[in-house]
């Protein structure tokens, strides 16, 4: 049985989503049925549990399916593109917007970003501009999760039910696999189930238990596809020999513009405004528990993305193609061995499903799934508690609504988010989106809201109507530069750029710097020509 | 923030800033050359300035860490 193609992995998913639930089930044991534990797991989470559960939650399939799809397609520049700055740059948020974030929040008792700018801004409606602004930008996010997690189940599946109905039998490389719309919908589902049951608390433990996952499975796949690759059990030998066949194309930076490079240095800045990992900032137990994260984060990073990185690398060579012949033949298939895929987002998956075998393939797509479901769990969740909170609760009144019925409304926003975004992935064309472009245009969204947070935190004369700009001019141009990008006929969202003429010289913008640009030169401007805070906000959030 | 406190913030803020002028590795840009055999030369420096960014982190926890934190009751 263990010998039917896809179904060791099938077999092997299942058990993991499985246990997920188990854990759910475990942490709703714990669950003290109060708001504060539901959404904040009462300030309780230590140093370990939040390095785990924060890094689970900023990597997601970004890092893995679009990370060494990217390298794959563009070489190894894309660890510094991404990984060394998220390095620098996560850790700086940590420590100048988290931490502050955090002593503010708990002296004040705020549960959401809207929470804080709400007191900050001395705005009651502030929450009105910023919710929708948070929900539409995390949209892209959740559906990068949900396009990674399909696409993994159904490549690692493949020859399951050759001719099954609903989508198994469709034509292509990897018929038989399971639908990935079943697949992303079966995630989602098990996603909102443990959120739904164990609250913050329940996805802390999810969190940390799944980036341990697929931090250690990574490392695995990583061994084995190096060994498969070179042919040989020394592994050091094997990464010397894919190495010396890489082309110069992929081993350098030839193909990729210093500018660009140094432009993708604003991306990062996006942690400072995610709205699930300030929710999780929050969840700490005391200012200190921030050490671990802050220095840690760095080196986790490296960890994750390295390995990726080399493996969508060392796809460009020629010696894919032969390793992958060989395991095939080994397998004892007549037929040819399917061909390298096309779409970048593929390379990583493809190389599991052909080069490992069949029970451990199943442990690493549970590994790339742990990476996608602990990204999405925070998501769901934090959504649910900025409508609660700073919706429902704050405009209908603290008095009116229990404990009880806020867990209530908390957990329905979580289902209606959840089938908002399935539905779009299943209406729209996002699922033939790259996900790592789908994932840099939703990053360059909440990097552009991030001088706000910071002006919020260290410019005493930030006014209530250049925040207001500021967030308007950064959802305007993203929208804006979003439908140039979506209808671009030249190519995709993820090759979009802006170009100016300066002096005779074309010069090419990414399209976080223009929202980046248009936010903070707003936010300035308009600060400094309105009335700023009063004196009490200012010594309430400027006194040391 | 007492003095220390915001010296150490200074150090640390002029350490990110080198580390990001670091990152634009321009001079390894287009060299294919490999390090022990394994790393492209490009790869192999910003893998160094992630550990880089690591060790200027454990500085910050040791030289600008907020003072009020002294303040905070252990649970």
């Amino acid at each position: 049985m263990t010998s039917h193609p896809g179904l060791p992995q099938l077999i092997v998913i299942v058990a993991y989503l499985g246990l997920l639930l188990l854990l759910a089930v475990f942490s709703n044991l714990k669950l003290k049925r109060t708001r504060a534990d539901y959404q904040l797991a009462s300030h309780s989470i230590g140093p370990v549990l939040l390095l785990l559960s924060l890094f689970g939650t900023t990597m997601t399939g970004f890092a893995l399916v679009g990370s060494s799809g990217e390298a794959f397609r563009s070489g190894i520049g894309v660890y510094g593109m991404l990984a060394s700055s998220s390095g620098i740059i996560h850790s700086l948020c940590f420590f100048t917007v988290g931490l502050r974030v955090y002593q503010l929040a708990k002296r004040h008792g705020y549960a959401t970003q809207i929470a804080f700018f709400r007191d900050r801004l001395e705005s009651d409606r502030i929450g009105l501009l910023l919710f929708p602004v948070l929900v539409g930008l995390s949209i892209p996010y959740i559906l990068v999760g949900i396009i990674s997690a399909g696409g993994i189940v159904q490549q690692l599946t493949a020859g399951l039910w050759i001719d099954g109905p609903m989508g198994f039998a469709n034509d292509g490389p990897y018929r038989g696999g399971v639908p990935s719309w079943l697949g992303a919908g079966v995630i989602c589902s098990v996603v909102l189930i443990y959120v739904f049951f164990g609250g913050m608390r329940g996805t802390a433990w999810a969190n940390a238990f799944q980036t341990l996952v697929f931090m250690i499975l990574g490392m695995v796949t990583f061994v084995i596809i190096v060994n498969k690759l070179g042919g040989s059990a020394d592994l050091v030998a094997n990464m010397r020999r894919l190495a010396a066949e890489l082309p110069e194309s992929v081993s350098t930076r030839q193909g990729m513009k210093p500018s660009l490079f140094l432009m993708y240095l604003l991306i990062p800045l996006s942690v400072g405004m995610f709205p699930h990992v300030f929710q999780h900032w929050l969840t700490a137990r005391r200012a200190s528990t921030f050490k671990l994260p802050v220095v840690a984060h760095p080196i986790f990073i490296l960890i994750v993305w390295l390995p990726c990185v080399l493996l969508g690398a060392w796809a460009t060579t020629p010696l894919l193609a032969e390793a992958v012949q060989v395991a095939w033949t080994a397998k004892g298939f007549d037929t040819p061995p399917p061909s390298i895929p096309a779409n970048p987002n593929y390379i990583l998956p493809y190389m599991v499903k052909t080069l490992t075998p069949p029970l451990l393939g199943g442990f690493l797509a549970a590994g790339i799934l742990a990476a996608i479901m602990s990204s999405l769990d925070s998501q769901f969740l934090c959504l649910g508690t900025i409508f609660n909170n700073d919706i429902v609760v704050h405009y209908r009144g603290q008095d009116k609504v229990s404990d009880t019925q806020q867990v209530v409304v908390t957990r329905s926003f979580v289902i209606a988010i959840v089938l908002v975004c399935y539905a779009i992935y299943l209406l729209t064309a996002a699922k033939a989106a790259s996900v790592f472009a789908l994932g840099v245009w939703c990053f360059s969204g909440f990097a552009a809201l991030f001088p706000i947070v910071f002006a919020a935190l260290y410019w005493k004369r930030l006014s209530k109507a250049g925040a207001y700009s500021g967030i308007s001019a950064a959802i305007t141009s993203w929208t804006i530069l979003f439908y140039y990008a979506w209808t671009n006929p030249n190519g995709g969202i993820g090759d979009f750029m802006v170009t100016t003429n300066f002096f005779g010289h074309a010069i090419q913008w990414m399209p976080v710097v223009i929202m980046f640009a248009s936010s903070t030169l707003t936010t300035i401007a308009i600060s400094l020509i309105t009335p700023p805070p009063s004196p009490a906000t200012i010594e309430k959030f400027f006194s040391e | 923030m007492t003095q220390d406190i915001r010296r150490g913030t200074r150090i640390i803020w002029i350490g990110v800033i080198v580390l990001i002028v670091l990152r634009q590795d321009l001079w390894f840009w287009n060299d294919p050359s490999l390090v022990f055999g394994i790393l492209p030369v490009g790869l192999a420096w910003q893998i160094a300035i992630s550990i880089a960014a690591a060790i200027l982190w454990i500085i910050a926890t040791k030289i600008a860490w907020p003072a009020d934190e002294m303040q905070e009751e252990p649970r």
